[in-house]
Parts: C-alpha cells; sequence; structure tokens
C-alpha cells in the first residue's frame, strides 16, 4: 500500500510537472542579452573611429528615430492585450491583436530599412568607417530580431487558426514570443539611448 | 552560380591531401558498404540519427569526438614531424602554406570537436541519470545540438578536399584574418564551422541548466546534487555567458570579410585589439567550461575508488562555483602584452593566480579523500592519479604566465603551448578517459578492458612528459610558436624528444583503440558483464538503475534522502529501483528528424557561404526555416509508455540482479 502511495504521488507529480518551456527561452533571452551587450560594447569603443567619415550628429535624423520608437513601444502594448485576451482564451481577439502588433513590428522595420538604404545610397554604408560598421551591426541586430519575431508571429497567427481553446504548449509559445518582443523593446530603448541620442547630443 | 568555386579550388597537387582523401575515401566507402551489407541502415535512422534520447545522444557525441580525436592528433603529429625534421638545410615536408593550416585546424578541431564534443557527450549519458530524471528538459534541442555540432565538423573536413582551412591560427587573429590578408576561403571555412557548433552549444548550455535546475528528483536539494552535475551545472553557466561573445566576435570577423567592414581592419577606424578581447573574454572561460566537468569526473571516480565519500563536498562546490566566476575576469592575461598599462595587467594578474586557490582546495580535497581511503588501483584511478601530477605542474606553470612581467618574456613562445598542453591534456582529456572508462560500464552493461586501459595510460603518461617538457626549454630558448623551420642547433634535440613523445603518445591512442576492440570482442564474459548496474559499487544515482538503462532511465523516480543518494539507500536498505512496485505509464518524447534535417540545411548554407553560392546558402537558411516551423506544427511530440511494458522490462533486470546475487 506505502509503494502504491509514493508511485502514484511520483505520478501525480508527473502529471502535473511544470512545463520548462518558459524557463528556458527565458535563459535564451539572457543569452541573446549578451550578445546585444557585446554590440553595445563594440560600439562604444568604436563610436568615435569615424576614419574622416560622417559623425553620428551628421547622419541620424532623430524624427523618424522617434516615431520608430513609438511604433515598437506601441506594438508591446497590442501584445499584452493579445496575452490578456490569450488567457481568457479569447482566440479570435488574440489573433487581432497578434495582426496588429505584426502591423506594427512591420511598420518599424520598412521605417528601419528606408534609414539604412537612404545612409547607404548617401556613401555612408557600414564600410565607410568603424563607427558606422559598429552602427548597422548593432542596430541591424536588432532588425533582424525584429525580423524573426514577425516570422514567428505570423506561425503563429495560423497556428492558433481555428482553434477555441489554447493547449499548454500554444499559450507556452505565446508567453516565449511575447517575452522575446518585450526584449526586444527594452533593447531598442538602450539603441535610442546611447547610439542614436548619446551620438546626436 | 558556384561563386568562387571552381576546378582549381581541389587540391589533387598536394600529395598528401590526395592520400588522405583516398584513404578517408576508401574507409568511409567500407563503413558505408558495412552499414548496407548488415541491413542497418533502417536501425541506424529510427534508433540513433532521430533519437532524441540523451543516452544514445551522448555515445554519439562521444563518438564525434573520438574520430575528431584522430584527426587532431593526425595532425599534431604531421607537426612534430615537421620540427623533427626541418633544420637548418632541410625545409622539412610541409611546406608553410599547407604547415599553417594543420596548425589552425587541429587546434580548432582539438577544442570545439575534440573536448567540447566529449564534455557534452559525457554530460548527455550521465547528468539526467544522476539527478533521477527521465530525459534532459528538452531533448529535440539536444539532438538539434548534437548534429549542429556534427556537421560543423564535416564543414571542417571538407575543407580539406574542397579549398583549404584558415592559416590564421585557432582564434584566427585579424588583421592576418582580414580579406586583405586571407583571400582565401580558410577563415570563411574556420568561421562558419565553428559559428554552427556555437549554435549546438550554447543550446546544450541552456537545455542542462534548465534540466538541473527544474528536473531533479525529489528530495535532491543543490546541496545534495553530486558534484559531477554540479560542475555541469557551473558549465552550462559559463557556456550561457561566454558563447555569445563568441558569436558576436566571429560575426564581426564575418562582416569584415563579407561586408567589407571595418571592426577589425588596418583602415577605415578598426581595432584589432577589440577582437582579442573580445574573443578572449569568450576564450577564457571556454578552458574552464572544458576543465570543470573533468574535475567533477575525478571527484565521482576518486570517491568511488577510494570507498569512502568525497572529502570536502561543501568546500568542492564552492570552489567550482569561485573558479566559474573568476574565469570571467582574467581574459586579459591573453594578451599582457597589448600594452593595457601596469594597473590593468597587475589586476588581471592577480585575479589569475586567485584562480590557482579554489584549483588547489580541489586538488587538496582528492588527495584527502584518497588519505585513509581504501584505495583500489583501477585502471580508471591511473587516470586520475597522473591528472594530479600533471595538472599540478601544469597549473604552476599558468601561475607563472601569470605574471605580468615573466609574460613579456614567455608571450607566444613554445612555453605557452607546453602550459597550455599542460593543462588540456592532463586535465581535460585525462579526465575525459577517466569518465569515458568509469562510466562505459553503465551506457554499455559491460566494463572496459583494464590491462588495456592501463598500458594506454603509460604510454599517454610518459608520451605527454616526452612531447611537451621540452617545449618549456624551447620557450625559455626563445622559440616561438606556429615556427614552420628553423636554424637554431640548440633547439634540435629538445624538438627530437618531442617527436618521440608524439609517438609514444599514438601509440597510446592504438592502445585505446585497441581498449575498446578487446573489450567489445569480450563483451560477453561473466567477469566483464555488469548485470547489477552498480559495477563499481558507487555512491549515485545513475548506478542503482540498470546498465545500459531502460529508455525511461528509472521505473520510479527516485526520492533523494542524502548527498550519494544511492550510497545512503545501499546503507540503508532502502530499494532504489523500487522494484515490483505498481508501475505506472511513463511519459516520454517521440523521436524526431527535425533536428537531422536543421543540421543538413545548415550544412548546406555554411558551405554555400563559404564559397558565396547565394542561391544554394538561400536553399539551406529556408530548408532551415522551413524545418524549424514544421516541427513547430507538429502536435503529436510526445506518447506513454504503457505500464505493462515497463514492468516486463524492470522485471527483466531484477532477474537479472537476481542471478548475479546468486553467481556470487
Amino acid at each position: 500500500m506505502a509503494h502504491d502511495m509514493t508511485a502514484d504521488a511520483a505520478h501525480a507529480h508527473d502529471e502535473h510537472h511544470e512545463s520548462p518551456v518558459v524557463f528556458g527561452f527565458w535563459l535564451y533571452l539572457m543569452t541573446d542579452c549578451i550578445i546585444f551587450g557585446t554590440l553595445f560594447a563594440v560600439f562604444s569603443v568604436l563610436r568615435t573611429q569615424f576614419a574622416g567619415g560622417p559623425t553620428g550628429k551628421d547622419v541620424f535624423e532623430l524624427g523618424g528615430v522617434g516615431i520608430e520608437t513609438a511604433i515598437l513601444l506601441l506594438s508591446s502594448i497590442t501584445y499584452g492585450f493579445g496575452m490578456i485576451c490569450a488567457h481568457q482564451n479569447k482566440v479570435g481577439a488574440l489573433r487581432g491583436w497578434l495582426g496588429i502588433t505584426f502591423l506594427l513590428g512591420l511598420g518599424f522595420l520598412f521605417m528601419e530599412i528606408r534609414e539604412f538604404s537612404h545612409m547607404v545610397a548617401e556613401g555612408n554604408g557600414p564600410d565607410r568607417s568603424a563607427f558606422l560598421s559598429a552602427f548597422f551591426t548593432l542596430v541591424g541586430t536588432h532588425g533582424l530580431h525584429v525580423t524573426c519575431g514577425l516570422l514567428w508571429m505570423a506561425v503563429l497567427i495560423v497556428q492558433t487558426g481555428g482553434q477555441t481553446v489554447l493547449s499548454e504548449r500554444m499559450t507556452n509559445k505565446l508567453t516565449c514570443l511575447s517575452l522575446f518582443w518585450h526584449f526586444l523593446d527594452i533593447v531598442w530603448i538602450c539603441v535610442f539611448t546611447f547610439v542614436y541620442l548619446m551620438s546626436v547630443i | 552560380m558556384l561563386g568562387k568555386l571552381s576546378w582549381s579550388d581541389i587540391p589533387i597537387d598536394v600529395p598528401i591531401l590526395v592520400g588522405t582523401f583516398a584513404g578517408a575515401a576508401i574507409a568511409g566507402l567500407a563503413v558505408l558498404g558495412l552499414i548496407t551489407y548488415y541491413g542497418k541502415w533502417g536501425y541506424l535512422w529510427k534508433e540513433w540519427f532521430t533519437s532524441v534520447d540523451h543516452k544514445r545522444l551522448g555515445v554519439m557525441y562521444i563518438v564525434l569526438a573520438l574520430v575528431a580525436l584522430f584527426r587532431g592528433f593526425a595532425d599534431a603529429i604531421m607537426m612534430r614531424s615537421q620540427l623533427a625534421l626541418a633544420y637548418a638545410g632541410n625545409p622539412g615536408y610541409l611546406p608553410p602554406h599547407h604547415y599553417d593550416q594543420i596548425f589552425s585546424a587541429h587546434g580548432t578541431i582539438m577544442i570545439f570537436f575534440m573536448a567540447m564534443a566529449f564534455m557534452t557527450g559525457l554530460m548527455n549519458v550521465i547528468v539526467p541519470l544522476q539527478i533521477g530524471a527521465r530525459d534532459v528538459a528538452f531533448p529535440f534541442l539536444n539532438s538539434l545540438s548534437f548534429w549542429m555540432t556534427t556537421i560543423s565538423f564535416v564543414l571542417i573536413n571538407v575543407s580539406l578536399f574542397i579549398g583549404e582551412f584558415s592559416q590564421c591560427g585557432w582564434l584566427a587573429y585579424p588583421p592576418l584574418s582580414e580579406q586583405q590578408f586571407s583571400p582565401g576561403v580558410g577563415v570563411d571555412y574556420y568561421i562558419w564551422a565553428v559559428q554552427l557548433s556555437g549554435v549546438g552549444t550554447l543550446l546544450t548550455g541552456v537545455n542542462f541548466f534548465t534540466t538541473i535546475v527544474k528536473m531533479r528528483a525529489p528530495g535532491m536539494t543543490f546541496m545534495k546534487m553530486p558534484v559531477f552535475t554540479w560542475t555541469i551545472f557551473c558549465t552550462s553557466v559559463l557556456i550561457m555567458l561566454s558563447f555569445p561573445i563568441l558569436t558576436v566576435a566571429l560575426g564581426l570577423l564575418g562582416l569584415d570579410r563579407y561586408l567589407g567592414m571595418h571592426f577589425f581592419t588596418n583602415d577605415g577606424g578598426g581595432n584589432q585589439m577589440l577582437y582579442l578581447s573580445v574573443i578572449w573574454g569568450w576564450g577564457h572561460p571556454e578552458v574552464y567550461i572544458l576543465v570543470l566537468p573533468a574535475f567533477g569526473a575525478f571527484s565521482e571516480i576518486t570517491q568511488t575508488f577510494s570507498r569512502k565519500p568525497l572529502f570536502g563536498y561543501n568546500t568542492m562546490v564552492y570552489a567550482t562555483c569561485s573558479i566559474m566566476v573568476l574565469s570571467m575576469v582574467v581574459w586579459l592575461h591573453h594578451f599582457f602584452t597589448m600594452g593595457a598599462g601596469a594597473n590593468v595587467n597587475t589586476f588581471f594578474g592577480i585575479m589569475t593566480m586567485i584562480i590557482a586557490i579554489p584549483t588547489g582546495v580541489k586538488i587538496f580535497n582528492w588527495l584527502f579523500t584518497m588519505y585513509k581511503g581504501r584505495v583500489e588501483f583501477h585502471a580508471t584511478m591511473y587516470w586520475v592519479i597522473g591528472f594530479m601530477i600533471t595538472f599540478t605542474i601544469g597549473g604552476m606553470t599558468g601561475v607563472m604566465l601569470a605574471i605580468p612581467a615573466a609574460d613579456f618574456v614567455l608571450h607566444n613562445s613554445l612555453f605557452v603551448i607546453a602550459h597550455f598542453h599542460n593543462v588540456i591534456i592532463g586535465g581535460v582529456y585525462f579526465g575525459y578517459v577517466a569518465a569515458m572508462n568509469f562510466w562505459f560500464p553503465k551506457a554499455f552493461g559491460f566494463k572496459l578492458n583494464e590491462a588495456w586501459g592501463k598500458r594506454a595510460f603509460w604510454l599517454w603518461f610518459v608520451g605527454f612528459y616526452f612531447a611537451f617538457m621540452p617545449l618549456y626549454v624551447l620557450g625559455f630558448e626563445g622559440m616561438t610558436r606556429r615556427m614552420n623551420h628553423y636554424d637554431n642547433p640548440e633547439w634540435y634535440p629538445w624538438l627530437l624528444v618531442a617527436e618521440a613523445g608524439a609517438v609514444m603518445i599514438a601509440l597510446g591512442i592504438v592502445c585505446q583503440l585497441t581498449q575498446l576492440y578487446v573489450s567489445i570482442r569480450d563483451r560477453n564474459l561473466a567477469e566483464n558483464r555488469d548485470l547489477t548496474g552498480d559495477p563499481w559499487n558507487a555512491r549515485t544515482l545513475e548506478w542503482s538503475t540498470s546498465s545500459p538503462p531502460p529508455f525511461y532511465n528509472f521505473a520510479v523516480v527516485p526520492a533523494v534522502h542524502d548527498l550519494d543518494a544511492f550510497a545512503h539507500d545501499k546503507e540503508a536498505g532502502i530499494d532504489t529501483r523500487a522494484a515490483g512496485s505498481n508501475y505506472q505509464p511513463i511519459h516520454m518524447p517521440k523521436n524526431t528528424a527535425a533536428g537531422f534535417f536543421v543540421g543538413m540545411f545548415s550544412l548546406i548554407l555554411g558551405f554555400a557561404a563559404v564559397w558565396w553560392i547565394w542561391w544554394l546558402a538561400a536553399v539551406g537558411l529556408i530548408g532551415v526555416i522551413a524545418t524549424v516551423i514544421a516541427r513547430s506544427s507538429n502536435n503529436d511530440v510526445d506518447y506513454y509508455v504503457p505500464a505493462s511494458e515497463v514492468a516486463r522490462i524492470e522485471n527483466e533486470h531484477t532477474r537479472n540482479l537476481l542471478a548475479a546475487q546468486a553467481a556470487e
């Protein structure tokens, strides 16, 4: 009898094992954070290496960057609304919010690509100077992350289609992307401050 | 259409490479032919290539490590032979162009594909068993990690026969590694191979950290965790902290080479010392990533074969954690000569010396574990004792190098080479071989032959001293590393001694292969078979299940009451297995080919990117993304093992146990 009890207890424990997915993803995000940290360090070393080329003051247009920032921050809020719907199992509303977030992310990306192509067209591409190499790489890495996030979001919008109740696996995926999306927001705030603002003042 | 690739990139004019290619092709075809002849493709695919079982992945990692050891050692003995010949008028048999590729490949392969793969293999086989878990936290990612590592090793070997490998040393310092000075594809092979394997390693770090934090058996608090698990825990932390830095370092070098950026170039405001700082920000923790698990293995082996609990478990844990922290703040000692100034150099010199303290604590812990223990001189213990002697010498020369003033004299000399081989062979390699001898019966159900194990040890041990002690002398005599030719008569005899040492080590490797062969041949002899699952009367949970363990590891998740849970249960007369209890269905992950396919598409991506074949690179990238999405959309990823099946497997093991007891 005693044996049965322990076996049952172990089984029950096994059944309600909290999924390690979110914890593992959070760890992954911390490693991503180190990637960005290293890129920020590289940028800070090279930020005055203009090699006779333009400085930050010459090439950055804060107005556009301000709008980009606003769009990205807003997309974090809309994703948050989506997650509230997810926890209430309102799948239709969730997909709606994800769609809005996706469009905002796309808008951010569009503005960033436009900024980059302007700079390259004026001869201020990443091969111009170490400062511009560091700038394009840091900001571009963030943009690449946003692109991956958008791809992921599109996949989740498709995968949640036709569902009425979200499975635990799906909720975990949504939570992970949520962490990812907010994380990119935090990184962007650092980019905005340390790269754009501090280069212009 | 084919980017930079053309027929002239196939080195048919280099006889050594043509011979190597012929040999590799014949051996490869023989293996493929044998698999086909015995009809084992289906078995390999279903049971191994698509497996998500941590034990099988661990075994495959170690097989990969042994293949890499073979390749890396072939490079090593070629270098030693070159230097034994290339004196005065004799140019030797390796032209500089080829020699430089060999020393770059040797270092890269030994660290990333021998040592890292061996370490990951060991942690895969042992950690889930040691903490009483049924698998790792993310079994699919585990399979993915393995395939990323494997295809990277394939990519690095492709460079032998298509194009060339890097000639810039194992860390590819710029500006030499920039497009300006290395216009070939060698550095690109290096970058892509290391980057792709880095993905695998990073995921392994996340995976094992999560596994250890979230999946320990009930009752196993952190301070009841076996020391080996502790070291893997710290190694996982170091992997997560440092591998992203490597990704950035090589990523930026790649951007310089592919997009003409100016991070580390001579012109455009680039800064080479920035590369050194970043790459060693990874590189120094990396050596602790490798050696901490070896320390863990030594701890388990010493206590088992001294028939005593480990002396100073707590201090061992604290020492491991201190080393973990300190290893992150010493990287600058790799380039004291940069000219950072006396204050900076002093700080990093002192931090480096401080690491000797926790390491010394560990050495004393092992010695005190043996003191008044009933030490059994098993082949495994030979490696442990050989390690303690060799590693102590290597540690002391490390403290010498930590003195900036001494480093200014010894920097870039063979003294440095002697030092890090002293700690990596004497610490890491001896540790992994000891671990392999120790845990082999757990993975396969039979022991490794001891006589051949001891022969291998003596040849490695003596061979090591012959091969590397002369290098200390040569360093003092001013011989720099990576030299292809010399005409100093004082160096010549020492290099001959080193060559003799390399030959002894070669014989040691032959003994290890013979040991494997003899053990597999004699696996069914009663004295070799491990029916009990506990051949060494060991102390930790992995020995409480059968050898090899059932795929679900534990029919009933063990309850942990004390440090060294299995030893406690044996003394208290508790059946850790809870044999004959009312078994429950077990939740297990299903095998998947997704990891294999992501690996293969990554190989295509890497190869295409090396040769600037952009359409093919796009194919590889889209393949990776498509496979990941398909995997994410698949909801049929797990299943339940019926209780009756569990009962059948467990009852069979109980019968084996009873038979073993009857035989005694």
